[in-house]
């Protein structure tokens, strides 16, 4: 029984059930028919049941590798199903290419099965054993991170203060736009929101009071350093973590360079020294936001405003601020380095890591805020 | 085996190749025929990977014009050019794997986007090309997870996938041991006699040169161009320029 198709190949298949099938290929076995050719030539063995299978294909003009493994697949079919299986008039060129083909690799399993998912108490498991190893790593890294620090104190023409400035200037003064805008809005916000309550009181004055102190002991370190975070400790540990995958920290490992000293420490130099600077200029820009809602919706005058914003700054609120800024530069910078270092694997790596710096560096904020709030309240009493 | 096949399908035309204002290549033409083994030679730095990328359109030429199999590729329109590159495979310098994606996924990518074949027809290909490159059985594994030149031969599956017209590869011995490199030898003069792939080839691997290559172009830096062209046993043999005896017998300038 002659067959046509519209495909690039044509099949004519003689023979009976218990008889001898003869299968005459002709034109191209290519990857563009795959599907159908393998329907075509398992069905064969399968459906006919022949006693034995000769395949000719002396008249295939075009046999690319996903055909030849079409011919080798019936052959291993056949095999399975007992029938004996032969090959006519293969040209020396399409022996080559059937030769290539690695018949026991198409039948072996993978080395490793597909990853499936496990069940929910391993996964918690697991969850549980990563955290250990991340808090584990991180305290390795903060240990070597104060040796590299002290050593640099003790030694300061081993820091590169080229770089410390080429990163003041990337954390520090690019990030000024930024941080000045969003503290100007922040106090726009709190004075004019303040301002309707305290209306109601005749108590207009004390608008300068709230946005000074509510700045200056909280929202000016936390602002700033969520914004550094965003900024600066995402882009430490991308640039880190994309040395890692290309090999370079190794390189400077074997040149006897000390990555975290060489990397890490003029990060974290730089950041210890523009953060408290970006706080001290948000909080200028959110008085002068408060500074600006009183003049316009308030009818105080600027020098009244600005009076009433100098007696409610304490030296101690102003300086424990920047004390406060000094300690979230260090973790930003140094949660950002660390999950650079910590990249394994590619592109993808990278952009955990990144993610990753952000996220801690905005929970480590956080928690020392807290701390702090703590400790300067029993300071303060 | 001399191909007699001298029809071209590649046909390169007063390419001049620039980064900026620097110019790498001055007004190169050659043609590659049919279903041969081309290879583009040279030092160093003289423009080899630079020409390959303009052949395969990855990079506009300054001048001049690409054309592959009657599409001229540096006017041709997105439609054209997708079309023409999927009958292209490319082996990178650098493997240019996936990251993110296992061995398997590497290569069934191609498939997935240009044929409709059923996801176990997929796996099934996938596992031929592993096996063709020596990988079986690392279907599942990541790419940073195999050595140099594993990575290099999983890159060469994934060129492969598409069994392409038109097969370039960018140093593909370059880290692969002796044997497994010979082994390489064996598997693309196979593809390249059995399916006719024309294959072109940036290398400076002389024993692969001796071996494979059927005609060869040489660049330098010097003339921002080709200095030689012929089969590699003339240019060993006839060639006057001193430039060519020195990189046929590895001998320093
Ligand atoms: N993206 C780029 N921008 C600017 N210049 C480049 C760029 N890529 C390459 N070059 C320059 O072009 C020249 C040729 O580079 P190319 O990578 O083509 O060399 P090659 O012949 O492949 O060398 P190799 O054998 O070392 O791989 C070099 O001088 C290089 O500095
Ligand atoms: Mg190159």
């Amino acid at each position: 029984m002659p067959e046509m198709n519209h495909r690039g190949y044509r099949l004519h298949v003689e023979g009976a059930p218990g008889a001898q099938a003869a299968v005459r290929l002709e034109g191209r076995l290519a990857l563009e028919d795959l599907k159908a050719l393998m329907a075509d030539l398992q069905a064969v063995p399968v459906k006919m049941k022949p006693r034995e299978i000769a395949v000719d294909v002396a008249g295939v003009e075009y046999l690319d590798s996903a055909g030849a493994m079409a011919l080798i697949e019936m052959e291993n079919l056949s095999r399975s199903l007992g029938i004996p299986f032969e090959l006519l008039g293969v040209s020396e060129k399409d022996h080559g290419l059937l030769c290539l083909i690695d018949r026991e690799a198409l039948q072996r399993p993978p080395l490793r099965p597909e990853s499936e998912r496990p069940a929910i108490v391993v996964r918690l498991g697991e969850v549980a054993r990563r955290q250990y190893r991340d808090v584990l790593e991180i305290m390795t890294f903060v240990g070597e991170l104060v040796a590299a620090l002290a050593y640099c104190l003790v030694h300061p023409r081993s820091i590169r203060w080229e770089e410390v400035k080429f990163y003041m200037k990337r954390a520090g003064a690019d990030g000024l736009p930024i941080v000045a805008l969003i503290s100007l809005l922040l106090g726009l916000i709190m004075a004019f929101m303040s301002s309707l309550q305290l209306k109601q009181f005749g108590a207009n004055l004390y608008v300068a009071n709230l946005v000074t102190i509510a700045m200056v002991r909280e929202l000016g370190p936390i602002m700033t350093a969520i914004l550094v975070a965003g900024r600066s400790g995402s882009a430490f540990a991308a640039e880190i973590g994309t040395m890692v995958v290309n090999d370079e920290v190794n390189a400077l490992v074997t040149m006897g360079f000390d990555p975290i000293r060489f990397l890490a420490v003029p990060k974290v130099l730089a950041a210890m020294v523009v953060v408290p600077i970006l706080t001290v200029y948000a909080d200028f820009f959110a008085i002068l936001g408060g500074l600006i809602v009183g003049i316009t919706g308030l009818d105080l005058t600027a020098f009244t405003y600005i009076q009433q914003t100098k007696s409610s700054i304490r030296v101690f609120d102003f300086a424990t601020s920047l004390v406060k800024a000094v300690v979230f530069a260090m973790l930003i910078s140094g949660i950002g380095c660390q999950r650079g270092f910590q990249v394994r694997g590619g592109a993808e790596g990278v952009g955990m890591s990144t993610t990753s710096a952000v996220v801690s560096a905005i929970f480590l904020i956080i928690v020392a805020d807290s701390a702090f709030a703590i400790m300067l309240h029993y300071v303060r009493h | 085996m001399a191909s007699s096949n001298t029809e071209p399908v590649i046909i390169v035309e007063g390419l001049t190749a620039r980064y900026g204002e620097v110019t790498i290549l001055q007004d190169v033409s050659f043609e590659v025929y049919r279903g041969e083994r081309f290879m583009i030679l040279g030092g160093s730095g003289c423009g080899k990977s630079t020409l390959l990328k303009h052949m395969i359109g990855l990079i506009k030429p300054h001048a001049g014009r690409v054309v592959i199999d009657g599409v001229d590729i540096t006017r041709a329109d997105e439609e054209t050019l997708h079309r023409v590159r999927s009958r292209i495979g490319v082996l990178f310098q650098a493997d240019a794997l996936f990251g993110s994606m296992s061995l398997a996924e590497n290569v069934s990518l191609p498939l997935a986007e240009y044929t409709d074949l059923p996801p176990e027809l997929i796996r099934e290909i996938v596992r031929m090309k592993l096996g063709l490159v020596n990988l079986a059985g690392y279907d599942n594994h990541m790419p940073s997870e195999l050595s140099g030149g594993m990575r290099k031969r999983a890159g060469l599956a994934r060129a492969m996938a598409l069994d392409p017209t038109f097969l370039f590869y960018d140093e593909p011995w370059a880290g692969l041991d002796p044997v497994t490199a010979a082994e390489l030898d064996i598997l693309i003069r196979s593809l390249n006699e059995g399916i006719g792939t024309t294959m072109v080839f940036v290398t400076q691997e002389l024993a692969s040169i001796f071996s494979l290559g059927q005609r060869v172009i040489m660049l330098h830096k010097d003339v921002k161009g080709i200095i030689a062209r012929g089969t590699p046993q003339e240019l060993r043999e006839t060639s006057s320029d001193p430039r060519v005896n020195h990189f046929f017998n590895r001998q320093a300038d």
